[in-house]
């Protein structure tokens, strides 16, 4: 009986691991011979603990699982959904760059190259010349929100003179709603290896590291016991697969601080220093890490790479809307009865991804309002529900992707309260580098208490924002104006009920 | 979780286990925190000298993260997410309720010693919300009493 359970710790916080066992357990109670393999998440948060059972061939999925579950489980009591990849959540999705997380054993490199992986590394080491040129052809952009078109960031780095050069991953997956470089790395962590080993042998860097942020254990813990299985089966090290090019890297953790997700500041961390961002320029391309000419990409980024490489660069464009090239894997989260990871071509309306594939709200509410691409994102509200999944799209309607975190809230959410969390997270979060984020995100949250208290300060909010957004180094200080502003334009009765009352 | 005494010589060893890697200190901050704890203040000096920097400047970086602790936590630690996924659920309510039943505020430890309470910005299990971490383990779908009794035991 081959039988699949998720390891991601999305799984594990609501009890994979007792589920596993327990069907260990049973199993060897019942005399069942069952070959057990831990795999990534598929992605439907809200059937984990979910369980697979192969027959003939066919994933079925169960789900969720409780321990106690188990005993019917196996008796084939127990309700399942059918096969898991014609369940309509998973049916509907392009899955490019999570094709494998979720089906293969995440550290078992022959399971990787069963399904397609180092083909991709295999073909850009068989033309060097073509490696950048061809992420350009993709039209692959930034994950991690910028949108800054990945090949070009390639093609200056490798341009670029030094002794050293670096390739620097972001996985400092900090935006609330975002959980998808998370998944990645704990469901098919080669796949991000390849990636940074494909970009440094294309722009010329030896030296790659993940920034990987403290709250992810299990990534931690996944990523660095793939590096040192990369290495020993030379995927990593001086001679990358026998090719002669050297390629290493090394796991860093974070430590709590939101703003090493910027990418100056997390230069620094890695460095040794306090996380302050720095101005630019120089770029990072030409002066990153220890000064050195650094590619800093998202691990969504990077972990598209080997497909783009494996299926061709024409394959990946053909997928999206306008500028946006290939599939964004979005992250459905907040109070949704459907959450969890949906990858899908760009162009897909805002209202179909909250109230058809998200299935509207847990509570059976109605939806309020929706932030889009983390704590500076915009909130949305359901009159613009008609706004293509784009960069150029949401830019046009006041807000951003971001790195695709979609935060559903139902008409309990108090958006005046959400606009003062913007200011008081700003506040917290702030490096302190610049003056707009450091002070205006204090005189932010007095000058919400104000308005919440009954005071006409609207305006003041406005300037602040508008300060705030022309004056800051960096994406903290500048977007924070986004959810706050949205939140006033869109929801202005949430912010002076107790004025009118007094009226 | 068990942790050793900071001696100097323990210090000594877990600094020099992380000199050769390019700009160390991060990894040996978090090297300490996880042997002992919380970082020793009397470590300060000791990585100062060992990677030719200023005192002022590890005590810079260390207090600049919010991760890093220069005084030991309760025996045990949750994180409670306070970002807004988590809000979306109830987030809110979930943290306060928390608070009061462990009669301590955000970054204070209980009255005995058990148990240290502090936010997070998000551990990336947004769609299972409301989410926390125990003793560095994710945890979602747990009620407050749940959390609270397995700290208290």
């Amino acid at each position: 009986m081959k039988v699949f359970v998720s390891l991601d710790a999305a799984a594990r916080a609501l009890g994979a691991d007792e589920v596993a066992d327990r069907l260990t357990e049973e199993a060897a109670a019942r005399g069942i011979d069952l070959a057990l393999t831990r795999v990534g998440s598929r992605g439907m948060a809200w059937l984990e603990p979910l369980v697979e059972i192969e027959e003939d061939g066919v994933r079925h999925a169960f789900g969720p699982v409780a321990p106690d579950d188990v005993p019917a489980l196996l008796d084939g009591e127990f309700p399942g959904h059918g096969p898991t990849e014609e369940i309509p959540f998973f049916a509907r999705q392009t899955r490019l760059t999570f094709a494998r997380v979720g089906v293969i054993d995440p550290l078992s490199l022959d399971d990787y190259e069963a399904h397609g992986g180092l083909t991709g590394l295999r073909t850009a080491l068989a033309d060097l010349a073509a490696i950048v040129q061809t992420v350009i052809a993709s039209g692959l952009r930034g994950r991690g929100g910028a949108g800054f078109p990945t090949g070009i960031k390639w093609q200056t780095v490798a341009g670029a003179q030094a002794d050293r050069k670096y390739i620097v991953c972001n996985a400092d997956e900090g935006d609330s709603g975002t959980f998808a470089d998370r998944m990645v790395m704990e469901g098919d962590p080669f796949s991000l290896i390849e990636g940074m080993a494909i970009a440094g042998i294309g722009v010329g860097a030896t030296m790659g590291y993940v920034y990987l942020r403290s709250e992810y254990p299990d990534a931690i813990a996944t990523m660095t016991r793939a590096v040192e299985i990369g290495r020993a089966a030379g995927v990593l090290g001086q001679s990358v697969l026998g090719s002669g090019h050297a390629f290493d890297m090394e796991i860093r953790v974070g430590a709590g601080a939101y703003v090493c997700g910027e990418e100056t500041s997390l230069l620094n961390s890695l460095e040794g220093k306090r996380g302050l961002v720095r101005a630019k320029p120089p770029l990072p391309a030409l002066g990153g890490l220890f000064g050195k000419p650094t590619v800093v990409n998202n691990v969504l980024s990077l972990a598209t790479i080997p497909v783009i490489f494996e299926k061709g660069a024409e394959h990946y464009a053909s997928f999206g809307l306008g500028r946006s090239r290939g599939t964004m894997p979005i992250q459905i989260a907040g109070n949704v009865q459907f959450g969890g990871l949906f990858e899908t071509a760009f162009g897909l309306p805002l209202g179909e991804l909250v109230n058809d594939v998200a299935g509207g709200t847990r509570s059976g509410r109605p939806v309020k309002a929706v932030q889009v691409g983390g704590p500076l994102g915009a909130y949305f509200a359901p009159h613009q529900f008609d706004t293509p999944f784009g960069y150029e799209e949401f830019d046009g309607a006041g807000g951003l992707i971001g790195h695709a975190g979609v935060v559903v809230f139902d008409d309990s959410a108090d958006m005046a309260r959400m606009a003062r969390f913007a200011f008081e997270f700003c506040a917290v979060e702030s490096c302190g580098k610049c003056t707009p984020c450091r002070i205006g995100a204090v005189r932010g949250v007095e000058t919400i208490d104000r308005m919440i208290a009954g005071e006409d300060v609207r305006t003041l909010v406005e300037d602040l924002c508008e300060t705030m957004r022309d004056g800051s180094l960096c994406a903290l200080g500048g977007f924070t104006p986004y959810p706050v502003m949205s939140a006033l334009t869109h929801f202005p009765d949430d912010f002076a009920p107790l004025r009118e009352a007094a009226q | 979780m068990e942790h050793i005494d900071a001696t100097e010589a323990a210090i000594a060893e877990i600094i020099s286990a992380e000199l050769h890697r390019e700009g160390p200190l991060l990894p040996i901050l978090h090297s300490l925190q996880s042997a002992f704890g919380y970082v020793p203040q009397d470590a300060v000096p000791q990585i100062a000298e060992a990677l030719n920097i200023g005192r002022a400047e590890v005590h810079g970086v260390m207090s600049f993260y919010h991760d890093f602790r220069a005084v030991p936590a309760g025996r045990h630690v949750v994180k409670i997410c306070r970002a807004e996924a988590c809000q979306a659920v109830g987030g809110a309510a979930f943290a306060e309720n928390m608070l009061a039943k462990l009669g301590t505020q955000w970054h204070g430890t209980s009255a005995n010693g058990a148990v240290t309470v502090e936010p997070v910005y998000c551990l990336g299990l947004c769609a299972n919300g409301p989410a926390a971490m125990i003793d560095g383990r994710p945890v979602a779908g747990r009620s407050v009493d749940e959390i609270v009794a397995e700290v208290s035991a």
